[in-house]
């Protein structure tokens, strides 16, 4: 048994440990150190628990046995998973949190003495407020994180999906909770308890299903964000320090990545949340747009016209994860450099899925991460390249975000490819992308179309070197 | 008259959100994706709480009403911080310098 205080002492240090883990990721020589101190504070969280508890009996074995239990599946999953299954695997990740913020707010609701939080019937009022938001939190990152979940595996479309009223609807269910929360508190009723965490349930799945697929880099960390919030509201009702630093390290960086990958569309947060972009109305505009001459060629053209160019950069973008062309990929780029081509990868701020999501493929098929650059790292390099090879990527190359003021893409930042002197292009059809716009590039002078899958032309690319 | 230690637990809440802030801000973009990983994991340190709610169950019924709750927290949380950090290792693992 330790003292209350040496216990508090202690989960200060794993939380310091958590900032340091962290403070690791801002450079991939000293982010595995990072994850060391991240898990070192983790197993001293958890043992000290242990220790302060001194009570080694039944309920010990059990709790041994089912942290080996859910460790093991974890473990498995960790091993086992495809890179290119990341962000469905972070979105159920998240999921988990906050179910598990919402069980602890129920034991703790039904068992009050074990936390010295009062008795059943007569909770402390601050201790009630503060159960109330984390489960409520949880329920909502739970229930979103599934939506998102379905969605990023395929098994939900990613298409979003709006009713009439559905913002009203919202907004009600929102202030029901408050009331809910504010009747509980008073009544200490666990019947509105109850009804608290089913109706936060339901705002979840309500927030999420209008938000479509592209924008779900913006969905990711926003329930990133509320995982944390979550877990910082079970940490002021348990009153631990180490759930409180880390809730709201994890909440404030999730609220930091929802603002780069809202910057990276040009989009304000809010109209992110109230979904419904890139729906069907936009894309319909767009099919009655007359034929323009397009220039298309194959495996054969597009290894001469890098035959002959000194510097290259690679553009991909999500229909690279979906064809797993990376290996691919940096197959052809070794190609290219034993030829004495300059190499480098430009990307987007919310190419893919979720943030990062290129820079894990690439990692994944052993590109170096020195040669991979961000958006303002490189845009200024498109001019002096002779050739931009886009794959799987589409609306963050259309030169229309900079000039057409009526387009919906307007102002998003975009990678400056058609500067370069050749755009070569693989895409299988000429569809428009995720926001319903037609790409200008297309039709661009120095545009060759590649019609293929992109794992398939970048194959045929090596053979014809 | 003493400070109300929820007073105590709220100031370091505000100052853990600014140090996230600055902390997060230096992430280098290419890290993002072990970055969610990684919080994930360490938010699983809700496990504490987890581990509290289940051993407060007495000798005779492990299992009751409130812990059964605590044992079930303890699965999810598990299953993400063996999950997140291990995911994150072997993420990290495959970030490489150019060969020279």
């Amino acid at each position: 048994m330790i003292s209350t205080n040496l216990l508090a002492l202690f989960y200060l240090i794993s939380g310091v440990l958590f900032i340091l883990a962290l403070r690791g990721l801002s450079s991939p020589e000293t982010s595995r150190q990072g994850n060391f101190f991240g898990i070192l504070g983790m197993i001293i969280a958890v043992v000290v628990t242990f220790l302060s508890m001194g009570n080694f009996s039944d309920s010990f074995l059990y709790v041994i046995v089912f942290l080996l239990i859910g460790g093991s599946v974890g473990a498995f999953i960790a091993f086992k998973i495809p890179m290119t299954a990341m962000p469905e695997l972070v979105a159920g990740f998240h999921s988990l949190v906050g179910l598990a913020a919402v069980f602890v707010a129920i034991s703790a609701f039904l068992n009050p003495e074990a936390f010295n939080l009062g008795i059943l019937g007569n909770i402390k009022l601050a201790s009630l407020i503060e159960m109330s938001i984390g489960a409520a939190v949880g329920a909502i990152t739970f229930s979103g994180s599934i939506i998102a979940f379905l969605k990023l595996r395929g098994i939900m479309s990613g298409a979003p999906i709006t009713f009439p009223g559905q913002h009203v609807l919202n907004l009600i269910i929102l202030i029901s909770i408050i009331v809910l929360t504010y009747f509980l508190c008073t009544t200490q009723s666990s019947g509105l308890f109850w009804t608290l965490i089913a109706v936060s349930f339901l705002v979840g799945i309500l927030l999420i299903i209008p938000i479509g697929g592209a924008d779900m880099p913006v969905v990711i960390s926003m329930l990133n964000s509320y995982s944390g919030w979550a877990a910082a509201g079970i940490g002021f009702t348990l009153e631990n320090t180490a759930l409180i630093i880390t809730g709201a390290l994890v909440g404030s960086s999730g609220a930091i990545l929802s603002y780069i990958m809202c910057k990276g569309m040009n989009r304000s947060f809010f109209s992110v949340i109230l979904g419904g972009f890139g729906g069907t109305d936009q894309v319909s505009k767009s099919n009655n747009k007359e034929q323009k001459p397009v220039k298309s060629g194959n495996s054969d053209d597009a290894a001469f016209l890098m035959k002959n160019a000194s510097s290259v950069i690679i553009v991909p973008g999500y229909g690279m994860a979906v064809a797993q062309a990376q290996h691919a990929l940096r197959e052809m780029v070794d190609t290219l450099k034993k030829n004495g081509i300059k190499v480098s990868y430009a990307i987007h701020p919310v190419a893919g899925r979720m943030p990062g999501h290129m820079n894990v493929l690439l990692a994944e098929a052993n590109v170096p991460y020195d040669e991979v650059f961000e958006l303002e790292e490189i845009n200024n390099d498109f001019a002096n390249c002779d050739v931009a090879y886009v794959i799987g990527a589409n609306d963050v190359t259309n030169p229309v975000a900079k000039t057409d003021p009526q387009s919906p893409i307007y102002g998003m930042p975009i990678l400056d490819v058609e500067k370069a002197k050749s755009v070569l292009f693989v895409k299988r059809s000429l569809s428009p992308g995720y926001a319903g716009v037609d790409n200008d590039l297309f039709y661009r002078e120095n545009t060759l179309m590649l019609f293929a899958d992109a794992k398939k032309m970048t194959e045929d690319i090596i053979k014809s070197f | 008259m003493e400070i109300d230690p929820f007073v105590f637990r709220l100031s370091i809440f505000i100052l853990s959100i600014f140090v996230g802030y600055y902390v997060v801000w230096s992430v280098t973009p290419s890290l993002h994706t072990p970055l969610m990983s990684v919080t994930n994991a360490i938010s699983s340190v809700i496990i504490v709480g987890a581990i509290i709610a289940a051993l407060a169950g007495n000798e005779e019924n492990v299992f009751n009403e409130a812990s059964i709750f605590g044992f079930l927290a303890i699965i999810l949380a598990a299953v993400n911080i063996f999950g997140g950090f291990l995911v994150t290792q072997r993420m990290l693992a495959m970030y490489k310098k150019k060969k020279k």
